[in-house]
């Protein structure tokens, strides 16, 4: 008798395969198929945008981006002479939202701590409805509200601030014109985008690890102590994944900047002056009338407009996604 | 000792004394306000507003230094900063709202909603002409939008959730960065795709592929959530009986996901309800009404307001507001019953 | 005491044993801080819930009392009174009082987190703050009150020392929190409610979540700690309860509100307890 143990192998795990039966391969066919339209809807109207901009892409080069003039004419020998520069409307877009993100930001978190950590059960529940109702009005509302009902008094606000603050340079004026400027249309995108940094500071505030806030009570915090040590950290992502999200709502708005920004090919800073742009109301705003070469340019610019929106909205679902749904 | 006497409180519940503390405090920052705001040449709401809060925290926070201290003053100073927070929201809602309702108001009226604008221009007074063209226009739009971006939209989620291909990490990323195409890009869209390139000129057809390019990753995301909710053991009954894998999806999970997919439906069409941008590029306008959605142009509702802020005139502005009256309206009752539906399927 | 103690026999005689030899240990007359705790006809309702029903409990300075019981008959929820940590849970009340010094925790007006200062917590699962170092976790109370203090060093050191993690993490108390094992972040946990200098700690079932290694030296810290402060323990570890604590209170609930049944020097609880339900649990017939 051989003092050896038989040998043993563990047997190789057996492939399991299956034949799908037709009903099914068809079946799973049509559903990839329509999934995978997303991504041909997103390349073809990349790819349009560029096909049809490109003309005038290639006359104008980089400077389609940097510079900021915008002109089409005729000039006296007949040949259409055309300048297009997004640089003023690019600024004043990037100027509009950061002014949006800068009244927006603090609002929604104080609103989202406000909901999730003080008020009480029915209140709670009736503001949490009046918000997500905010979030689906229509934007030409805000157009309209902005316009006569926000702007006389933001007008007198911003007068204040000129009188007070107006030795800061972004805070002063040429002209004591006030109507129509970055300023208002900043409030008024700022209103529009409240809902939802809103809506994801309250989601990510409300899964604050229960142990973590009784750890901090247990310490004696008071209710604020407990939120700077324990809810602010965790939440931090959260919140500027939702400001991310409010950012490209911004950079894209139309019709409501449309109504109370006056259009002015001039890069401004003093946001309470009544000049300044925005990408995509320029392109509603010559629309109209504008020729074949214009067309190319307005195409094209909505193409950069496109892709800023694109990565602004990557980058913000990247981290709302990390720590909101994963729960850090 | 007889245990039922014994009778539960809440020791830290506010006492009579706080509650007296608080409105002590409030009506001394009543009265220090108007005396601050009459002896200085500051005027206006926004003058009482905010005397009154800093002198109402100032005050109130000499109540509770008494009782806890600094961080006793810091945690009521938070607390009441989140109160203004919301405060300034809720005050915006509410402005918004009335603003529409008094203004639109009156501009409603019967003929507002029965008539056209085929014998009556937008300057004409109230009572001439109505929107009753454009109520049918949002109502075709939102129908076209429907008929496209539903198969696509749900398709699309039964991928995600019931074929978990490779695929699905990809469609997930594009599906999110669909959902955020500015709506003015989705009209540019079109027109550059379409309206250049062949004969086609805008209709209502050409809007409502417009607003389907929005609508999708809204209803595709509700159902995603919607389908993930309904139990693994549903599927493998199916599966068990020997049901194909499509007969389970058919008959099993999307009857079980039902009202929930209705609430993907409804939350899409709420997202393109209002929309303008799009259609401006994509529709054009019109006076009548158009029942050929393919062929000439056509009008819908945020056209209307679009056209009559953009006149100028009085009259032109109150038809404005009357339509974005309606507007708001035909979106509310979109929402409430999103939210209606939405509660049966948690039920579920 | 080595591993085998786990398979120690859980015969009153033995666990008597043990907490008699503790008895003996302990020098009698050493006190601390102030009179103690005391709880008096204490009773807890979740909603209309009665879930306690008059637990009396005097805790004198200086002494380890562990709560004892079958899972669910409110040795939590008793331990959360004594804190006020009860009262963050929606919908509860209570009734009876809580004497720390002779003065009521629940008295309308006072400060509720001075008095957590002063009744210190530790949870079952430990929960140190991962946003923070391991030196700012052990400071994060003082921060959290607004308490200066002249050398925050030294009361890092002093308290990690008597938590029995010093040595582990001297070289790095600037890592974050979250790289401790369980054992390493209970004890931070410990460290962190010593540096407001309580006079009661209040533990949660600290072990359960534990390995054996770190049960042992956290018991260790028990011991030491009771020196100066007073200590309430629950745990549903038998032989924890006779090796660690002067006092056992047995609790049970009988399908009604949790009751406190008996109270005696650990040792006569495990060899001679006066109730036949109590005889019941600890020679092992339920629970």
């Amino acid at each position: 008798m051989s003092l050896d143990a038989p040998e043993k192998t563990t047997p190789q795990a057996r492939k399991i395969t299956t034949k799908p039966r037709v009903s099914d391969q068809i079946f799973r066919g049509v559903v990839t198929a329509f999934s995978f339209s997303a991504l041909v809807i997103l390349a073809l109207i990349a790819l349009f945008l560029f096909l049809k901009g490109f003309s005038a892409l290639k006359a104008q080069g980089f400077n389609f981006i940097t510079s900021f003039e915008w002109t089409v004419f005729v000039d006296d020998t007949g040949k259409e002479v055309a300048h297009f520069g997004l640089q003023a409307m690019l600024v004043g877009t990037v100027v509009i939202a950061f002014i949006a993100l800068f009244i927006a930001v603090p609002l929604a978190v104080l609103t989202a701590l406000f909901l999730t950590f003080y008020a009480p059960d029915r209140i709670k529940k009736i503001l949490i409805t009046v918000i997500d109702l905010m979030a689906a009005f229509p934007s030409i509302l805000y157009g309209l509200w902005g316009y006569f009902v926000l702007m006389p008094m933001a007008i007198y606000w911003a007068q204040l601030i000129n009188k007070w603050l107006g030795w800061i340079y972004i805070f002063d004026v040429p002209e004591p014109i006030f109507a129509r400027s970055p300023f208002i249309a900043g409030i008024v995108l700022s209103v529009m985008i409240i809902p939802i940094i809103t809506s994801v500071s309250r989601e990510v505030f409300s899964q604050t690890p229960l142990d973590r806030i009784q750890a901090a009570y247990a310490l004696g915090a008071t209710k604020w102590g407990m939120i700077r040590a324990v809810v602010l950290p965790f939440g931090a992502n959260g919140v500027v994944g939702g400001s991310m999200l409010g950012l490209g709502r911004a950079f894209g708005e139309t019709v409501a900047v449309f109504s109370v920004l006056n259009i002015v090919y001039r890069t401004n800073f003093q946001i309470l002056y009544t000049q300044g742009g925005n990408v995509a109301s320029m392109i509603i705003q010559k629309f109209g009338e504008a020729g074949k070469t214009e067309m190319s340019a307005l195409i094209a610019a909505g193409l950069v407009l496109f892709m800023l929106t694109l990565g602004v909205n990557f980058f913000a679902n990247y981290i709302v996604t990390k720590t909101v749904k994963s729960g850090r | 000792m007889t245990l039922e006497a014994v009778k539960p409180i809440k020791p830290w519940a506010a006492t009579p004394r706080d509650r007296a503390m608080t409105v002590t405090s409030i009506l001394l920052a009543a009265l220090t306000t108007f005396a601050l705001v009459a002896s200085t040449p500051m005027k206006g709401k926004l003058a009482y507003f905010f005397v009154f809060f800093f002198a109402w925290l100032a005050i109130d926070s000499l109540f509770v230094l008494r009782k806890a201290g600094v961080k006793g003053v810091r945690n009521g100073l938070a607390e009441k900063l989140t109160f203004l927070g919301a405060l300034i929201v809720i005050m915006a809602v509410a402005s918004i709202l009335w603003a529409v309702i008094s203004r639109g108001l009156a501009g409603l009226n019967f003929a507002y909603v029965t008539q056209t604008m085929r014998n009556a221009s937008m300057f004409d007074p109230i009572g001439n002409g109505g929107i009753a063209h454009a109520i049918f226009g949002t109502l075709l739009l939102i129908t076209i939008a429907i008929i496209m971006s539903v198969p696509m939209g749900i398709l699309t989620a039964l991928y995600l959730t019931e074929i978990k291909g490779k695929a699905s990490g990809l469609i997930e990323f594009l599906i999110q960065a669909m959902s955020g195409v500015p709506s003015v890009v989705a009209g540019l869209f079109i027109y550059a795709a379409i309206i250049l390139n062949t004969p086609l000129r805008p209709s209502a057809f050409l809007g409502g592929l417009a607003l389907t390019i929005l609508m999708v990753p809204t209803v595709t995301r509700t159902a995603q959530e919607v389908l993930n909710l309904v139990p693994r053991d549903l599927r493998e009954a199916g599966l068990a009986m020997g049901a194909t894998q499509w007969k389970t999806v058919a008959l099993v999970v999307l009857p079980a996901a039902r009202s929930g997919l209705i609430t993907a439906v409804i939350l899409g069409v709420a997202r393109i309800a209002g929309e303008t941008a799009p259609l401006l590029f994509t529709v054009g306008t019109f006076d009548a009404f158009n029942f050929n959605p393919f062929v000439g142009q056509n009008s819908a509702l945020p056209i209307i307001v679009w056209s009559g802020l953009n006149g100028g005139a009085a009259e032109s502005i109150q038809r404005a507001w009357s339509a974005i009256l309606l507007l708001l309206i035909v979106v509310l009752v979109i929402f409430i019953s999103a939210r209606i539906f939405g509660k049966k399927s948690m039920k579920k | 005491m080595t591993m085998s103690e786990q398979t120690e026999s859980t015969t009153p005689s033995s666990l008597s044993a043990v907490a008699a030899a503790r008895a003996e240990k302990k020098v009698a007359g050493t006190s601390p801080l102030g009179t103690g705790l005391e709880a008096r006809g204490v009773h807890a309702w979740f909603d209309k819930h009665h879930a306690l029903s008059d637990v009396s409990l005097d805790f004198s300075a200086g002494t380890v009392t562990a709560l004892i019981g079958p899972s669910g008959c409110g040795k939590s929820t008793f331990i959360r009174t004594l804190n006020r940590m009860h009262e963050f849970i929606p919908n509860t009340s209570m009734a009876g009082q809580v004497l720390l010094d002779g003065k009521d925790v629940y008295e309308p007006g006072i400060d509720v987190t001075k008095i957590r200062l002063q009744i210190g917590m530790v949870f079952q699962k430990p929960n140190p703050f991962p946003s923070m170092t391991i030196g700012e976790n052990v400071l994060s109370g003082l921060k959290l009150a607004q308490i200066k203090t002249s050398n925050p060093d030294e009361l890092m050191q002093e308290c990690l020392t008597r938590a029995g993690l010093w040595t582990e993490v001297k070289d790095r108390l600037g890592a974050h929190a979250g790289g401790l094992s369980g054992g390493q972040q209970q004890r931070l946990c410990i460290a962190r409610a010593l540096a407001v200098k309580p006079k009661v700690l209040l533990m949660d079932e600290p072990c359960s979540a534990l390995d054996p290694g770190s049960t042992l030296r956290i018991e260790e810290t028990i011991s030491e700690l009771s020196k100066s402060m007073t200590v309430v323990i629950v745990t549903h570890n038998m032989q924890q309860a006779a090796r660690v604590s002067d006092y056992t209170a047995f609790f049970l609930s009988d399908g009604g509100p949790g009751q406190m049944i008996e109270v005696g020097p650990t040792n006569e609880i495990f060899s001679r307890p006066r109730d036949k339900r109590t005889e019941n649990y600890v020679t092992g017939r339920f629970g």
